[in-house]
């Protein structure tokens, strides 16, 4: 007696595959989990009380932001791209004394960032953007590397050694104050 | 004369017997690569732009708070509003948020978690700060500010 051939129907099969396909592609969204990394300070409750810790004018390198998103560095109002303040940022921190009104040394230097309450988030990027390539830069220009790939061994972490290396002696300050208040 | 008489005799046909295996092949690639998001986001979230990007290295670290003017701004207003999983919240129960969070880890882990702030661009430094000071209280201190790409100038 000749046995039925179990047969399971193919030919809809590439139309399952289509619909299950469509409905991936479809919910499917490219998870972008990049951006500017930034270490907060200790609670300012841990800050012993009475620190005021001296640091000379010349080490600072203020930036201000107001309400209307109008910059202020070193006191002057700035209006050229971020590009140039990137630049500004490098020749302060790796000044090493030469220039009197800029830095001592890179340890000392400190990038003053002030925003005020009503500043939107889209500035604030933009110039802790331009502040973080000023470091990136110096530390890729160290290490004789592009800053894309000295990003990518930073992010690394077996390559610690070599991030270390790059940073020694530059440590990135770039300090973030309370906002201010008034929408001045 | 002939020259154009005659049509090559060779069948005009696309073999689909790969098709099933080629369509497969795609639906695994997307199966792999799909994430589902875990909770719906109901703000705002046109994030900036910015140069000096860097990736998110341990995934399982990471933890998202979502800041922004809501969706639905005839039920909750124009104000900016802090997200966090499926619901909003002020800038005091964020310390508590944090402490669950960091429940979820590993004990040795547990200072090396990273919030990752999404903010739409829109959104005032005022409120941004707020959270960052309960983040610090909450000893939640690697923030990654999420922005996409933009080319250098």
């Amino acid at each position: 007696m000749p046995r039925a051939t179990p047969d399971i129907p193919n030919a809809s099969m590439a139309d399952i595959a289509f619909l299950l396909l469509t409905f991936f592609l479809v919910t499917t969204t490219v998870a972008n989990d990049k951006g500017l990394t930034l270490l907060l300070p200790p609670p300012p409750e841990a800050m012993p009380p009475d620190q005021d810790v001296k640091i000379q004018e010349r080490n600072l390198f203020k930036i201000q932001i107001n309400s209307f998103d109008a910059l202020l560095v070193e006191g002057e109002p700035y209006t050229g791209s971020m590009r140039e303040l990137s630049d500004k940022i490098k020749a302060f921190v790796q000044n090493n004394g030469v220039d009197p009104e800029s830095s001592d040394n890179p340890e000392k230097a400190i990038v003053s960032f002030k925003a005020d309450r009503g500043t939107t988030h889209k500035k604030f990027i933009e110039v802790l953007d331009a502040a973080q390539r000023a470091y990136y830069e110096i530390y890729a220009e160290k290490l004789g590397v592009t800053v894309d790939q000295w990003r990518d061994i930073a992010s690394d972490p077996e390559r610690k050694a070599e991030y270390n290396k790059s940073r020694e002696g530059i440590p990135m300050q770039i300090s973030i104050a309370e906002p201010t208040k008034v929408g001045g | 004369m002939s020259k154009f008489k005659k049509k090559a005799n060779v069948k005009q046909e696309i073999p689909t017997s790969s098709m099933p295996d080629v369509v497969f092949m795609l639906l695994f690639f997307f199966m792999v690569t799909t994430q589902m998001r875990d909770s719906s986001i109901m703000v705002k979230q046109k994030l900036p732009q910015a140069t000096q990007l860097r990736k998110l290295t341990r995934k399982s670290l990471v933890t998202y708070i979502y800041i922004g003017e809501p969706s639905k701004t005839d039920q909750f207003g124009k104000e900016p509003k802090i997200q966090v999983n499926d619901v909003f919240i002020e800038p005091k129960d964020i310390i508590q948020w944090v402490n669950t969070e960091k429940a979820k880890l590993d004990e040795i882990e547990r200072d090396q978690i990273t919030i990752s702030m999404k903010i739409d661009s829109d959104s005032k430094r005022g409120i941004i700060s707020d959270v960052e000071t309960e983040l610090r209280r909450a000893n939640a201190r690697i923030i990654n500010y999420s922005a996409g790409y933009k080319k250098e100038i």
